[in-house]
């Protein structure tokens, strides 16, 4: 043993000292783009998940009827459908499939995939988690709920194998940006009926090996917390136009992990980058740095059915007691001061309603019973991810300065703090949200009665009547405006408080070119090239 | 000597039993189910899933159900990775932690006992005191805080090894997670040899070989070393199996792709099947290595045999 030791340094030394080629100078050599992707995915078939990050890989295996515009939210570039039209009332859609679309076994992409898409997702027994995305459909709802169970009175159907009619159960003018959620896409009937049933929950079909998307890339392997490769897939129609050979997206969780894999040449793209890094970051290395906007809110979540909480002039007083450029100064830096609740998307864009006025707010909370934050109720604020604490902490400092009221800060696990939320087990909860679509809907459905992202307790039925009026509404610029009454409304009652709209803190190489600033942040891989 | 040992490992399934309906128990009552997603699922679908999966049945029923399948060697299907079986799960899991645990064991063991073997050989001198208080500060300074600083220090400034991840095959991604994780393990592994060599040193036939002019590294390796590793072994079992299990922080600073993570996650999404495999594959390793150390305890140590 003794006599080896030294050989073994050696050899190790030997080992140590060759190839300083980082595995970014690798890949870009080869042509592979190394992304940072937060976590592990749930699963990859598009009609078992809900969450982002399995967004990010499932975007690359398949492509929906519209495609993501690299530099544009706005745009709607075709993708499996080459154009589509609507009636007047934007009730009725007719989809025309590209004849050249094929899937990546060859197979071509036909109107029947997405009818059997949609009826799988549907199905009251697959059990789809978010297959409220496909309620917009007419009777989808009630086949889903098992109210029907005739597929055919649902309002799809292939009318030929490239023409797909949707008939929808309101207007939908921003159906075709819907179509970019990937609970719209199709998936290979063929594939799936070869590993089991339409309704069978579980199947190999969406393992590598087996998986078969439209995509440009083709799915090559799946290791758990090390990486899921793609590679080019040759039957894509626009195969000529992609740029990259293929893309590891590494399951990253605690950000400063991935943050020093980035800064030892492990990542082109991390996934996100603590607060507490952009100082540092922006001045050392600032080539590396990127903020963008992005459509979420954080906001505080209050139990509406608290004594106290009930009174809406309290809950403005507490908001209007928040200074929310003092935060996003200090606490969540590069985020923006939330404004109102739905941050600006395309063309809407809220009332600034939100403000900092503790003179007001004071008066407010004495109006409400409280003069100087006497017998006011010692309430205590639920967390749960730990860069929610100090941004938390500087709103309990700011409410017993201005206010004169203390409240607590509760922490719990992620699963516990989720239920307190849903069951109104809680006072006051420090909670986010983000987008879906580039719609206001995907902030303002949330509070209804009875959503189940709702869990404020509170509910109106004249701000419902106004969202349904606007879902009535084919015309889209008074539809908006409609919204924006709806909010104006939301913000004077304040069952939330936003206090600061997102934006997307990350480190990125410069090789990496084509990929824009995005509101969803989906950036279309098939753009993205590496020059080095 | 032998109904002993028969009677060890008949206990040791009477743990697992136990071990496996406490933590059965402590996961029905988690204040949460598996399906708690932070966007709201619809009442009708979650009561579906938790159908499908058979959690709606009552406790008992799934208790009896989870333990006869886990007896015939089915853990069932994963919760949060949906579909996926458990078996593969750990069986693409449990290689990286072994790995893992055996490279850290090695650095514990090159490293603890020599240190400890060169400060009892030199009570009292600077190399004794220098070398303890090295031992001191590897068991006081948490694999938290030694990770990322090698990893920063040999992958971000010297870019000599990577900062992140695993390749089975390469070994110089081993290096970092591998000290981190066998540093503590190597500090108590020395101030345990120091203290059994201490002990041996003092006894009568060291003197007498001293006396007959044996050479003093040949009294320490010889004649010592033996008798002086008696402590450290009975360490050596129970560490290893948790090098093995218990490298969480060191999987997630390094981004390993062990079983660790499976577990916390688990536990986060009271991922039962996973949880449960994790906790019956610890214990089973835990009572596996017990049982070796009292192996390797009495062939090191003849007075053991007699009883």
């Amino acid at each position: 043993m003794l006599r080896t030791l030294p050989l073994l340094l050696a050899a190790s030394l030997a080992l140590l000292s060759c190839s300083r080629e980082t595995q970014v100078d690798r890949a870009n050599r080869e042509g592979i783009l190394l992304i940072g992707n937060s976590g592990e995915p749930k699963a990859l078939d598009p009609q078992l998940v809900t969450g982002v990050l399995e967004s990010k890989i499932i975007g690359a295996l398949m492509e929906g009827l519209v495609a993501d515009d690299p530099k544009s939210d706005d745009a709607l570039p075709p993708g499996a459908a080459l154009s589509w039209e609507h009636n007047e009332e934007m009730t009725e859609w007719t989809f025309h499939l590209r004849p050249d679309g094929k899937w990546s076994d060859g197979t071509p992409v036909t109107a029947s995939d997405y009818v059997f898409s949609y009826q799988r997702m549907l199905h009251p027994e697959f059990i789809a988690p978010y297959v409220e995305m496909l309620y917009f459909i007419d009777q989808a709802e009630a086949y889903n709920k098992g109210e029907i169970t005739d597929f055919s009175k649902v309002g799809v159907r292939a009318e030929d194998d490239f023409t797909l009619k949707l008939r929808l159960r309101e207007p939908v003018p921003y159906l075709p940006s819907l179509t970019r959620h990937y609970t719209w896409f199709a998936v290979p009937r063929h594939v799936i009926l070869i590993h089991g049933k339409m309704t069978d929950r579980f199947t190999p079909w969406s393992l590598p090996g087996n998986f078969v998307g439209n995509g440009p890339f083709r799915l090559k392997s799946w290791q758990f917390h090390k990486a899921i490769e793609v590679d080019r897939n040759p039957h894509y129609w626009d195969k000529d136009n992609v740029g990259l050979n293929g893309i590891r997206f590494l399951p990253i969780e605690n950000p400063y992990t991935e943050a020093r894999a980035f800064f030892s040449g492990q990542l082109h793209s991390t996934y996100t980058l603590p607060s507490d890094f952009i100082d540092s970051v922006a001045e050392d290395k600032p080539q590396f740095l990127r903020q963008e906007p992005y459509v979420g809110t954080i906001f505080i979540r209050l139990n509406t059915t608290r004594k106290g909480l009930d009174d809406p002039r309290v809950r403005r007083a507490l908001s209007m007691a928040i200074d929310r450029q003092s935060i996003t100064d200090h606490v969540l830096e590069g985020y923006f001061p939330a404004t109102s609740l739905t941050p600006k998307m395309g063309q809407y864009e809220p009332d600034k309603v939100l403000g900092f006025d503790p003179e007001g707010a004071r008066k407010l909370l004495a109006e409400a019973g409280y003069p100087e934050g006497r017998d006011f109720p010692r309430f205590s604020i639920l967390i749960s991810r730990p860069a929610a604490r100090a941004s938390t902490e500087a709103i309990q400092a700011m409410w017993r300065k201005h206010l004169n009221i203390i409240v607590d800060i509760q922490n719990k696990d992620w699963g516990s703090y989720i239920t307190a939320q849903q069951t109104l087990d809680y006072d006051i909860a420090s909670a986010g949200w983000i987008g879906d679509y580039l719609d206001p809907t995907t902030f303002l459905m949330i509070w209804t009665k009875g959503n189940g992202n709702n869990n404020t307790g509170w509910s109106n039925a004249e701000y419902e009547k106004l969202l349904d009026d606007a879902a009535h509404q084919a015309d889209n610029a008074s539809r908006l405006e409609i919204f924006r009454k709806a909010e104006r409304m939301l913000m004077a009652e304040q069952p939330i408080i936003p206090t600061a709209f997102y934006s997307r803190n990350y480190l990125h190489r410069p090789e990496v070119k084509g990929w824009y600033p995005l509101l969803l942040d989906n950036h279309p891989y098939k753009s993205i090239r590496l020059e080095p | 000597m032998f109904r002993n040992l028969i009677q060890r490992l008949l206990q040791g399934l009477v743990v697992l039993l136990v071990l496996f309906t406490i933590t059965f128990f402590l996961v029905k009552a988690m204040p949460y189910g598996p399906f708690q997603q932070e966007k709201a699922v619809p009442e009708h679908i979650r009561a579906k899933v938790n159908a499908y999966y058979g959690l709606d049945q009552p406790i008992y029923v799934q208790y009896f159900k989870r333990l006869t399948n886990f007896i015939k060697g089915d853990p069932g299907l994963s919760l949060r990775l949906e579909g996926r079986p458990v078996t593969e799960i750990i069986s693409q899991a449990f290689p990286t932690s072994l790995q893992l645990g055996i490279s850290a064991m090695t650095v514990a063991l090159c490293v603890g006992i020599p240190l400890g073997t060169l400060a009892a050989a030199r009570k009292n001198s600077l190399i004794d005191f220098g070398s303890m208080a090295l031992a001191m500060i590897g068991i006081c300074l948490p694999a938290f805080v030694i990770g990322p600083v090698l990893a920063e220090f040999f992958g971000q400034r010297l870019k000599l090894l990577p900062a992140v991840g695993w390749e089975p095959a390469d070994p110089r991604t081993w290096i970092l997670p591998a000290v981190t994780l066998g540093l503590g393990t190597a500090a108590y592994l020395s101030r345990l040899t120091r203290a059994g060599m201490l002990e041996t040193l003092s006894q009568d036939f060291v003197r007498t070989a001293k006396a007959k002019g044996v050479p003093g590294g040949r009294i320490l390796v010889r004649h010592c070393l033996r008798g002086g590793l008696i402590p450290a072994v009975a360490y050596i079992g129970p560490a290893f199996a948790g090098l093995i299990s218990g490298s969480v922080v060191i999987e997630t600073v390094f981004q390993l792709p062990g079983l660790g993570q499976h577990f916390i996650k688990a536990i986060e999404t009271s991922d039962e099947p996973v949880i449960l495999a994790c906790v019956m594959l610890y214990g089973t390793l835990i009572i596996i290595a017990n049982f070796v150390t009292d192996l390797v305890s009495l062939w090191l140590n003849p007075r053991l045999r007699t009883r």
